[in-house]
């Protein structure tokens, strides 16, 4: 590992003010693995620990406001958060393991890297090593013609087809969470649906933030009066592990018809992967097997599936018409 | 980078400051590491090789030349920052007891420190990814892995490993749980199995089998002693 200076930022100003010498640290679940590796090689680290970012308060338009530094577990386990985002709940708890939730936070999860083992092989995008174009823009994916079982069906573009790992953001992308962010040019929010980038021909650039920018807050809406919301996790074993497929549904049914819908998909996407497909199949439309399923197949029509990862197709169709029942019943 | 500590724990330091501390406290002087690239460029020797070679006597003396070989700090550096760039002070309180370390290396992580730098070993190390829970340690009551964290980042926390939950003439009725219940094999996962598991206890999970397994999924046992782990956590929840 490379060797780097640290300091613990009092208050956001300060943080921002280091933000040039280096990466902001919180939970580090991510970050302490990658530079392990040598993915991440910052020359200085920021803690942010410290700084008032750890409250989860409710929203006088009645919608609630998350710290960037609040810990997947406490959120997963928020009152308000199980009884009205349930999905968000449902999606975090199904993420990582108690150690790791305990320790994650809400800004980082939004930045959570792919698990792409060629981007994570630690030669990767140097000299001699795998091609990897979202570590050094032009050596080509290796992934492409390599093993590429976990990887993406969705968003996929000729330089990248890694897939964005995080249960959290695709519950979030299904709730149109707004990101706030503070930085050298000062405050701004992002929707969620802009905040993560496609990789196109410059998979190194993952997301909306600019230089020197920090996740302060992620504000929910309101939640959906009658609705009902649920997370499905399709994966290799039943815990501990990234998902292969899953959805985030938020639905409301009236007299046996869909009156609102949101969908996203995780597993099969190269960022949290909200359908809009799904959406217009199914608003309006009855409540029952056949519309899930017309739904599901306006999901994946775009797929793009390869050699190894051609089963999410069926596999997200399948999780996609599971979770919509569920959110219907 | 264990040696050096080694090496000193048979050389009392010279500090008076030393014979001030009160017992629940401690001070290591951490033997700085030239800048990175230094010990292997152009090189043969590994640092532990090389201070192998040393007597402790040039050991001791060894900080001065290596400390102006490096690049002067700035004097405008930050409390907490140590003597060289890429190390820092922290005190960190573990078990109760308080451990001052200076010129920390900053890429140390917390379970390294713990078990290289203060020899708290009962901690494992077994994938160093967060993978694997082996490293399962308390951070303010809270199970963490410690491999995913550096020790710099905690000055302030309370952390607790194995050795803080109980003691061989004193267990921790999860330690006497797994005992009694045959919840290990080879050992080796048992001390982050037992810090998951005394943390659970605390957690919001459900009553079955089932909520107990996903409350540990995070520990990983090669031996496979998971149906007796799960009898352990039973029994100690039995008893709250």
């Amino acid at each position: 590992m490379q060797t780097f200076n640290y300091v613990k930022a009092s208050s956001v100003d300060k943080a921002l003010a280091g933000a040039p010498s280096g990466k902001f640290i919180a939970g580090g679940t991510t970050l302490v693995d990658l530079m392990k590796l040598s993915v991440e090689q910052p020359g200085g680290l920021v803690d942010i620990n410290l700084l008032p970012l750890d409250k989860i308060e409710k929203l006088p338009d009645g919608g609630l406001r998350i710290g960037a530094l609040v810990r997947n577990s406490d959120l997963a386990w928020n009152a308000d958060v199980k009884e009205h985002y349930a999905v968000l709940s449902l999606a975090l708890l199904s993420g990582a393991s108690p150690q790791l939730r305990n320790m994650a936070t809400t800004g980082g999860n939004l930045l959570q890297r792919t698990r792409c083992a060629y981007f994570r092989e630690p030669s990767a995008g140097s000299p001699g090593g795998y091609g990897c174009n979202k570590r050094t823009p032009g050596t080509g994916c290796a992934a492409l013609e390599g093993y590429h079982r976990i990887h993406a069906i969705l968003g996929t573009s000729e330089h990248c087809i890694a897939t964005h790992p995080s249960d959290m953001c695709v519950a979030m992308a299904a709730l149109e969470a707004v990101i706030h962010v503070e930085g050298p040019k000062g405050k701004r929010t992002i929707p969620f649906a802009d905040f993560h980038k496609l990789p196109g021909d410059t998979p190194n650039i993952e997301n909306a933030l600019e230089p020197g920018e920090l996740v302060t807050y992620v504000d929910l809406p309101k939640p959906i009066e009658g609705s009902k919301s649920v997370y499905l996790k399709l994966r290799d074993r039943a815990s501990y592990e990234f998902a292969l497929a899953s959805a985030a549904v938020v639905a409301r049914v009236e007299g046996g018809h869909i009156r609102y819908v949101r969908v996203a998909m995780g597993g099969v996407g190269t960022k949290p992967w909200r359908s809009h497909e799904a959406e217009v199949a199914l608003m309006g439309k009855s409540a029952d097997a056949a519309t899930f399923r017309k739904a599901a197949e306006a999901a994946l029509a775009q797929a793009k599936p390869r050699t190894d990862n051609a089963f999410k197709v069926e596999l997200a169709k399948r999780c996609l018409v599971r979770t919509l029942k569920l959110a219907t019943a | 980078m264990a040696d050096s500590v080694d090496l000193r724990a048979q050389h009392p330091p010279a500090q008076s400051t030393q014979q001030e501390l009160a017992p629940d406290q401690q001070t290591l002087e951490l033997e700085p590491l030239p800048p990175a690239g230094a010990e292997t460029k152009n090189s043969r020797f590994s640092r532990r090789s090389f201070l192998s070679g040393l007597g402790a006597t040039s050991l001791l003396a060894g900080t001065a030349p290596l400390a102006a070989a490096a690049p002067m700090i700035a004097p405008e550096v930050e409390d907490g920052r140590g003597d060289l760039p890429g190390t820092a002070n922290v005190a960190l309180r573990i078990n109760g007891k308080e451990y001052t370390l200076r010129n920390l290396d900053t890429r140390a992580t917390l379970l390294d420190t713990l078990r290289e730098r203060i020899h708290l070993t009962g901690t494992k190390k077994g994938c160093d990814h967060g993978q694997c829970g082996a490293c399962t340690v308390h951070v303010n009551g809270r199970r963490v892995n410690s491999c995913l964290s550096f020790a710099v980042m905690h000055g302030g926390d309370e952390i607790t490993t194995i050795e803080g939950i109980g003691q061989p003439d004193n267990l921790h009725a999860m330690q006497a749980a797994f005992v009694e219940t045959d919840g290990y094999q080879c050992g080796y996962c048992t001390s982050g199995q037992i810090m998951s598991a005394v943390a659970l206890l605390k957690e919001p999970i459900g009553p079955s089998d089932e909520d107990i397994k996903h409350a540990m999924a995070g520990n990983i046992c090669r031996c496979g002693a998971y149906t007796n782990i799960v009898a352990a956590v039973k029994r100690v929840r039995a008893q709250a």
